[in-house]
């Protein structure tokens, strides 16, 4: 059978940006005026409303990182059309289905515990918090698929050290969003919730310092869409992506291993560390290989997902398989 | 209208209807829409193409009793042949698009994880269900020709479980799946009950008749 590989041409690529983002805001202020208009017709009154995502807006100022890899990247499209995202729905399509629920203004990130400088930053606060910069990174799915990513975003521990950790401080758990009007995905079903909300994640202080992760406000130069964990995510490149939460709201510096979403779902499948590793499978299938989205055959899933120059070090003198 | 016409024409309507998955599937894979990875779009297609196929065709039976249109029993053996079919193209998929022949891989799968076992063996068990389907097989297999069929109830639940147990955490459509097939199940054990109840009633009142007599 004939497959055909998706076409390299971003959309963005087509149309010049001026004329389409032209075109987009016309669209939009028609809409408007439309609604405007009926609902006036209505007799209702209007509050118009200040929460659109900014999604598709050109992110200026951004740096590029000799952390970036070169590798062929996966365009726009793919990156922004194949997500796992259960907040926004459990299907690869559903999450940019889905996306216009999830408004990100206002939005605030509530960081505290074990620091001495506890702060609630708001989105708009925290995207000017440090230089912007694009970091083009593989990223493995546990699911055993992979992308290459260009993020737009800042290192991690640039938000850690404003806060002044204690030195009680060894972990930090990150939680996403919990408002299932604005996250369809949270609604119970009729086997209850498909994970346990909020979505939480967490990293061991020395992994959350590293460079290589980040916390990415943007994607291929613009503001992120929802359907990637706008408007602010994390970004651990050696590690599955589902460690890469989304959608923060809250990041918490604690002393003990923090609970993880998915190690609470099912504990023998998804351990606490979780990075890429060829050889230890998930107990259901393989992963010693894996599908980089656009190409026909696999891969060798590489060790760290090929960061582990960089981060290998970390991890010295653990039983991976034990830790895993 | 004629009900002779209509039904020589039933059969080969049924049959190009149990043709529209694929040619959907073909369709769009010509115009280059099977999603951002085509092989997974393939696969769970098909595989779930397969299992529908096999719960309609479970369903026969059934239907045939409820309704007592007794003709339905005459697709009975398309379908179980579409959904071996689907089945096999699923598989097709796995180990052509998805693995290239990569043998050692493969193997290892199929030995080590449960979910690919459950799809591997319903599908050996379809295998022979397919041959034997053909009229000659029937007539020369006589009545083992029913008992070696009944296996298709071994591989829908095996069909059902490989889905249930690949998935990661939402487990709704599989147990769609499970509910339909436990209903389908349920409905011939509860036949059979019912069935032997009468004659068991029949036993017991031999028994008292000839102590009557006695």
């Amino acid at each position: 059978m004939l497959i055909r590989k998706p076409a390299d041409i971003k959309s963005s690529e087509i149309t010049p940006k001026e004329l389409y983002l032209n075109r987009r805001q016309f669209i939009t202020s028609a809409a408007a005026a439309a609604v405007t208009a009926g609902a006036a017709l209505a007799g209702f009154e209007v509050l118009r409303p200040a929460t659109q995502a900014h999604a598709g807006e050109k992110l200026s100022n951004i740096k590029k990182s000799s952390y970036s890899i070169d590798e062929k990247q996966n365009s726009f499209k793919d990156i922004t059309s194949y997500n796992n995202f259960y907040e926004l729905g459990v299907d690869k399509g559903d999450p940019a289905e889905n996306a216009k629920y999830l408004t990100t203004r206002p939005w605030t990130v509530a960081v505290e515990g074990e620091v001495k400088k506890p702060k609630t930053l708001d989105i708009d606060a925290l995207m000017k918090l440090s230089p912007l910069e694009e970091r083009v990174y593989r990223m493995r799915c546990v699911e055993a698929w992979s992308m290459v990513i260009p993020w737009v975003g800042f290192p991690l521990s640039a938000l850690i050290k404003q806060v002044e950790p204690t030195n009680n401080a060894k972990f930090i758990q990150f939680v996403t969003l919990l408002d299932p009007k604005r996250m369809p995905g949270q609604k119970p079903g009729i086997f209850g919730n498909v994970l346990d909300w909020p979505y939480v994640e967490g990293l061991r202080m020395d992994e959350a310092m590293h460079p290589l992760a980040i916390l990415s406000v943007g994607l291929y130069g613009e503001i992120l869409p929802a359907q990637n964990g706008a408007p602010i995510r994390m970004v651990v490149p050696w590690k599955y992506g589902f460690k890469s939460i989304k959608s923060i709201v809250k990041v918490r510096f604690v002393e003990t291993q923090p609970k993880t979403a998915w190690n609470t779902m099912q504990a023998q499948e998804y351990g606490f560390y979780s990075n890429v590793n060829p050889e230890v499978d998930h107990p259901r299938w393989s992963q010693a290989t894996e599908r980089r989205i656009g190409e026909f055959l696999r891969r060798k899933t590489l060790m760290f997902n090929g960061y582990g120059e960089q981060v290998a070090s970390l991890y010295k003198g653990m039983d991976l398989k034990k830790y895993y | 209208m004629n009900f002779a016409i209509m039904r020589s024409w039933l059969k080969p309507t049924a049959f190009a209807a149990c043709l529209i998955p694929f040619g959907q599937l073909a369709y769009n894979a010509y115009i280059g829409d099977l999603g951002v990875n085509p092989i997974d779009t393939i696969t769970r297609f098909t595989g779930s193409w397969a299992l529908i196929f096999l719960l309609t065709c479970l369903a026969v039976t059934p239907l045939r009793r409820i309704t007592g249109w007794n003709e339905l029993i005459k697709f009975r053996r398309m379908l179980g042949l579409f959904a071996f079919s689907y089945a096999l193209t699923h598989f097709a998929t796995y180990l052509v698009l998805d693995h290239f022949f990569n043998w050692p891989a493969i193997g290892k799968d199929i030995l080590k994880r449960p979910y690919v076992t459950a799809g591997f063996t319903a599908l050996m068990i379809m295998l022979p269900l397919a041959l034997t389907s053909t009229a000659a097989m029937i007539r020369r297999l006589g009545k083992r020709w029913q008992q070696l069929h009944r296996l298709v109830y071994v591989a829908a639940i095996a069909g059902v479980i490989h889905f249930y147990w690949l998935v990661k955490a939402d487990i709704r459509r599989p147990a769609q799946y499970g509910f339909v097939l436990a209903l389908l199940l349920g409905y011939r054990i509860a036949m059979k009950w019912v069935k032997r109840k009468p004659a068991a009633v029949a036993r017991k009142s031999a028994v008292a008749r000839a102590q009557e007599i006695s």
